[in-house]
């Protein structure tokens, strides 16, 4: 994954519909063959929990067999639950028939972004120095 | 003869003590340089008179899961026997170059690479072998990293009792209040592990999280 020659930075866009006939070994394989590309993925929607975890294992086990990989930035901004029971019914009602894609996942490689600062409305990415890519 | 029946009695007498829920498995889990081998130490330290291991400013120090076992926990007149499980930090990456900054030799800086991922897959295996949790969180971090909401939103899938431990609070940059905003649902503790600070407190809390 050599990155010396980057010299643009690609945000790949994948929507729920892509993902949310696949199973979740599926779902994980595609999000990181993206990343391996040195693309952003910006998905909509959010994995599950145990998804993510999965993400996070199989990030590890491709850092040790990937040459110049170095694992993955991960963020994850979602509407605020409602505070009233009623907003929160119709909002777990509506994840329940169309899925939760009202998230929104942030997945770069760690050799293109150095940190994603999230805050409960906003994602900040840091980009590395160019001169510093692998 | 007596030696037999005195140490019988004892025995007996220690057994009631720490009867209830034993062995109960609490893992310490969160990101790196958060604290919990730190915390692990103090809780082994008050409860077994020995450290459970070593902690470094060199992010991912612990790279294997630590245990101990049989932790007689006795704090006020409450009585419980755990089994401690200190976690490697979890992480999304791990770079070599960043050891290297910690002034580690290329080859050292590899090699805890290499352990520190074969660490983080084996925390999350352990997801399922604990009964509770705290997460250590360094309270001078933001605290909305996906590592952290990724850690808690595993243990709520997984129905398991969550503490969230502040730590550091000793440094002045220290922000509980942000970590209590972040996560709302949980009760989060302020704690300096390596000074002892607010540590009655936080066995209180894991006493009553323990009995859930």
């Amino acid at each position: 994954m050599d990155t010396r020659k980057l010299n643009s930075l690609t945000l790949q866009f994948v929507p729920y519909s892509d993902i949310s006939s696949l199973n979740s070994i599926e779902r994980i394989k595609k999000l990181l063959k993206v990343v391996l590309d040195n693309k952003i993925v910006l998905m909509q929607g959010r994995l599950k929990a145990e998804e993510e975890s999965r993400l996070i294992e199989d990030t590890m086990a491709l850092i040790g067999s990937v040459k110049g990989f170095r694992g993955i930035e991960l963020a994850v901004l979602s509407p605020k639950e409602s505070g009233s029971v009623v907003g929160n019914f119709k909002r777990g009602l509506a994840r329940m028939l169309v899925g939760e894609n009202d998230s929104i996942t942030i997945i770069g490689p760690a050799s293109v972004v150095r940190e994603m600062r999230r805050d409960p409305n906003k994602i900040q990415l840091l980009l590395k120095d160019k001169s510093r890519r692998r | 003869m007596v030696i037999k029946i005195l140490k019988n009695f004892f025995s007996r007498i220690f057994a009631g003590m720490f009867k209830g829920r034993s062995n109960l498995v609490i893992g310490f889990y969160g990101p790196p340089n958060g604290g919990k081998t730190t915390l692990a130490n103090k809780m082994c330290t008050d409860f077994t008179g020995q450290e459970l291991g070593a902690v470094s400013k060199i992010p991912h120090e612990t790279r294997e899961v630590q245990f101990a076992e049989e932790v007689k926990f006795n704090h006020k007149g409450k009585n419980m026997v755990f089994k401690l499980v200190d976690t490697p930090g979890i992480a999304t990456r791990i770079d070599y170059e960043d050891f290297m900054r910690h002034g580690l030799r290329e080859k050292e800086a590899k090699k805890r690479a290499k352990e520190a991922t074969k660490g983080v897959i084996e925390s999350i295996k352990w997801l399922d072998d604990v009964n509770a949790v705290v997460v250590v969180l360094d309270a001078t971090q933001n605290p909305y990293n996906q590592v952290n909401v990724t850690i808690i939103g595993n243990l709520v899938a997984r129905k398991l009792p969550v503490i969230i431990a502040a730590n550091k609070i000793d440094l002045k940059n220290a922000n509980i209040k942000k970590i209590e905003a972040a996560f709302p649902e949980y009760e989060v503790v302020g704690i300096s592990a390596k000074f002892g600070k607010n540590i009655e407190e936080f066995y209180e809390s894991l006493y009553n999280l323990a009995k859930k």
